[in-house]
């Protein structure tokens, strides 16, 4: 064949349809939207059970998570995203989807080399990343701290 | 009677039987009615995903075997593949039968490859009887080379919904049935598409190579044909091997490609088409096959397409390779 890669890498581009970047951003800012608030409700109510700022702060993240881990294993969560992307990606949401999905589709492998195991396959470089991230900030902050 | 990539058959082998399997989507599709059977659950009442697709390529090969008036032991091989680590579906499919095996790993190319292969064993007289076999599971599939089926990601408009079906072939001798008049062993093609979210580009050059090496070597028109079915290009992939294709001076308007007929693209939200081991082999069984048993079609090329990569190798940034294998399918044989 006379085309070349350079050539072909043009065609493909041509011939994929490209994502629907209104639609998405939109679907994406009122499902993400949406948790937020349902999180700033959950926030309200622990305040009016009588939970400190710090406490109402910490159970309304369990309570988000909770609920992501229930929707996911009932199959909602994934549905949900396929419309919504980032909207579901992105909130603490999105994190105990990773962590729970894969929980429970290596199950099959055992509960230690399956479960526990794949757990962390998905949220695992978060984890790294975002922990190493944040001590490499530790260490800058320290120096910089007597300057601020 | 070989010229250049392509083997013609004085003696054509026959398809005398076959038999399609799908999953629920599949059963919801336009060829529902052309399948043997349809699993509204995709477990099949198995506990694992893995499993499922063994029981989908048991229940493909019993529904063959019978619709053949045959045992199993009647067969001198079976031919098969599937898409998962070590091909353990068919493996497994295989250890329920006591018939000689020969496992086969083309990826989605895998039914065209068992198709040439066992054409050209019964053509050579070393096999009298036959099956050729390959499946897909879109849940084995989802989890092996992309995320757990439950995580929350939304899919690329290029990507393609792995087929979970199956579509078992009987091939033989003799026999009253669509015959193989000629194969063709694809080359591997890689032109750099490194996306493994858009497939049908990675495997629409090894495809246009299989098609225009065909007409180079067969001295035939696209237009004696009633159509070129290609295994799983999806949308993006069809619109590149016509061009390709174009551009070297080859026109086939009557192209179709199996990615886009197991599902309505757009009702079923399936992005750009079926692809997986499963769904050349179940469009050949569920429509192609029997469109050229009802006359429907008279001759046809079949080419199943593969992307041969693994997860692995994606990983580590290397680009997809892709293969196409071909059969010419006629009627001539059917009664």
């Amino acid at each position: 064949m006379k085309t070349s890669k350079q050539e072909y890498k043009g065609l493909c581009e041509g011939a994929s349809p490209r994502s629907k970047l209104v639609k998405d951003c939109l679907w994406a800012f009122f499902v993400g939207g949406a948790i937020c608030l349902a999180g700033e409700c959950i926030r309200r109510m622990w305040l009016m059970s009588g939970k400190t700022l710090s406490d109402a702060a910490a159970m309304t993240s369990v309570t988000l998570v909770a609920a992501s881990a229930f929707a996911t294993a009932m199959g909602w969560y994934q549905k949900l995203a396929s419309k919504a992307g980032a909207g579901t990606l992105v909130p603490i949401t999105g994190f105990a989807n990773a962590v729970v999905s894969p929980a429970i589709e290596f199950k099959t492998e055992g509960l230690v080399t399956g479960t526990a195991a794949r757990m962390f396959l998905i949220a695992g470089p978060v984890l790294v990343y975002g922990l190493s991230a944040s001590v490499v900030w530790g260490i800058v902050y320290a120096f910089l701290r007597p300057w601020l | 009677m070989r010229k250049k990539d392509v083997i013609f058959f004085e003696q054509p082998p026959v398809i005398t039987h076959w038999a399609a399997i799908g999953g629920k989507k599949e059963g919801e599709g336009p060829l529902a009615e052309g399948f043997d059977q349809i699993f509204d659950d995709n477990s099949l009442g198995e506990e694992s995903w893995e499993k499922a697709e063994q029981q989908l390529q048991e229940q493909c090969f019993s529904a063959a075997v019978s619709k053949a008036g045959i045992s199993a032991s009647e067969l001198d091989l079976l031919l098969g593949g599937d898409l998962q680590n070590q091909c353990t579906a068919t493996a497994y499919a295989a250890s329920r039968v006591d018939v000689p095996f020969a496992g086969l790993y083309n990826a989605c190319a895998t039914m065209a490859e068992g198709l040439c292969i066992g054409a050209c064993l019964a053509a050579g007289g070393f096999v009298k009887k036959e099956a050729v076999i390959t499946s897909s599971h879109f849940c084995a599939a989802e989890r092996q080379f992309r995320t757990p089926l439950n995580y929350g990601a939304k899919r690329a408009p290029t990507a393609q919904w792995t087929a979970t079906a199956s579509g078992c072939c009987i091939l033989s001798r003799q026999g009253a049935g669509p015959r193989i008049r000629a194969v063709s062993f694809g080359r591997v093609r890689d032109l750099d598409v490194t996306d493994v979210n858009n497939m049908g580009a990675a495997m629409a050059p090894a495809a246009a190579e299989t098609i225009l090496s065909y007409f180079a070597a067969s001295a035939q028109k696209p237009e004696e044909f009633d159509a070129i079915f290609t295994g799983d290009l999806g949308l993006v992939g069809s619109r590149l091997v016509k061009e390709l294709c174009e551009k070297e001076g080859l026109a086939i308007p009557m192209h179709q490609d199996c990615g886009l007929l197991l599902f309505d693209r757009e009702q079923q939200d399936v992005q750009a088409g079926a692809s997986g081991a499963g769904c050349s082999a179940s469009v050949l069984c569920a429509h192609i096959l029997p469109g050229l048993q009802s006359g429907k079609y008279r001759r046809v090329l079949f080419l199943s397409t593969g992307a041969l990569m693994s997860q692995i190798s994606s990983l580590q940034g290397e680009s997809i390779p892709g293969v196409a294998h071909l059969a010419e399918l006629s009627a001539e044989g059917v009664q």
